[in-house]
């Protein structure tokens, strides 16, 4: 075989590697019939590949996934501050609404200035507001800093902020009554509204 | 299968680290048999392979979704177990064996590159023979061998695993194979 050019070896591997030429194939196969050394050598070369080959498929141990899993670093992104944006969309609000509206939450928030729903029939005494016996109130009434006497009839709902609201035997409201009068509770009032809002936006 | 994981890696780009796991659950055990072949030993294998899927994940907003992940990740996979065959101290085995014996095959009780007596080889089992003679190779070969006849990779993937030219690639097939040829026909 030490007389046997290399080349042959090279060709033994290009055909092993399924890329040899067809010229360099016959060579070979002219080489291999003359020579015992080389089919020797072609022969132990495909027992070799043979031999790996018939390696055991090796699987990966149990939990090897969960435990890959538990070395990931920490989640800490923003799919998962989105998923907490989600499930605390009134946190947000009033976070946000701290941070942006301050200025306007503090011009809006109800001092002393005395305020109402326009409404055809209420009648406005100083800061008594007063649904009259017989009258039928169509809409909603939002009062602030003032008193709501209600005698007649509201078809809507109630809101009386920083102030008490007081109800005849004959009064009929439709909708709801609230009573806002701690600043806490009125903060929530308006951020509900924002947080529906903050849902809405996050759902896409 | 491609576009599956393609979908999960934009997942976890976003952020949802829980799409990894499928990620996982596709890849495990190529990657762990790759681990394995390399180094020999299931301790070792688990450790890296694990640790390649760790270093996928932080590193994957550098992944190019055009190619092939599974190239990509089993290059980091072979280099993380080429650095620790370099780091590895001959001793090795002999401490992390004492742990636990269980499940350990024959041949991982043994250094890696140390010779047996033919006696020894000839009684080994054939998977733990096939390991040993793996074992045997120079790294250089035993990554290519691994890769080409375990994995049954084309030798353009192997270029890229490895980070080599083509015919870098060949040449050292062409090696290995003459060099596991020679281990077997000693005997
Ligand atoms: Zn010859």
């Amino acid at each position: 075989m030490s007389t046997c050019p290399q080349y042959i070896v090279d060709y033994m591997h290009e055909y092993l590697d399924g890329d040899i030429s067809r010229e360099h194939e016959q060579q070979l196969k002219n080489h291999l019939q003359v020579c015992s050394d080389c089919r020797q050598h072609m022969h132990e070369l495909s027992d070799t590949i043979a031999f790996v080959k018939s390696a055991a498929h090796i699987t990966a141990p149990p939990y090897f996934e969960e435990k890959v899993m538990k070395r990931l670093p920490k989640e800490k992104n923003r799919v998962g501050i989105q998923k907490w944006f989600r499930r605390h969309p009134i946190i947000i609000a009033a976070a946000v609404f701290f941070l942006f509206m301050s200025a306007a939450l503090v011009s809006s928030y109800p001092n002393d200035e005395f305020s109402v729903t326009t409404q055809p029939n209420l009648i406005v005494n100083g800061q008594t507001v007063i649904v009259p016996e017989g009258e039928v109130v169509k809409g909603d009434i939002v009062v602030k800093n003032g008193d709501l006497v209600i005698e007649g009839e509201v078809d809507g709902n109630v809101t009386v902020i920083n102030g008490g609201q007081y109800m005849a035997s004959t009064s009929v409201v439709t909708g709801q009554i609230k009573e806002i009068d701690e600043v806490f509770e009125w903060l929530w009032f308006e951020m509900k509204d924002m947080a529906n809002d903050f849902k809405a936006l996050f759902e896409e | 299968m491609d576009a599956l994981v393609n979908k999960r890696i934009k997942q976890v780009l976003k952020g949802d680290q829980s799409a990894f796991s499928d990620i996982v659950n596709l890849y495990q055990h190529k990657l762990y048999q790759i681990c394995y072949r390399m180094l020999g030993n299931q301790q070792e294998a688990e450790d890296i392979s694990q640790e390649a899927f760790v270093r996928a994940y932080i590193n994957l907003h550098t992944f190019d979704q055009k190619r092939k992940f599974s190239t990509w990740l089993y290059r980091i996979g072979t280099n993380l177990c080429i650095d620790r065959i370099r780091k590895k101290k001959p001793d090795y085995y002999l401490d992390a064996e004492v742990a636990g014996t269980d499940g350990l095959n024959m041949y991982s009780q043994i250094a890696s590159k140390e010779q047996l007596p033919e006696e020894t080889v000839q009684q080994l089992e054939l998977q733990d023979r096939i390991q040993y003679e793996i074992g045997r190779l120079p790294d250089k070969y035993r990554s290519v061998i691994v890769l080409k006849y375990i994995e049954e990779l084309s030798l353009q993937e192997i270029s890229e695993i490895l980070d080599m030219p083509l015919g870098t690639v060949k040449t050292r097939i062409h090696r290995g194979r003459e060099a596991l040829r020679k281990q077997l026909s000693n005997l």
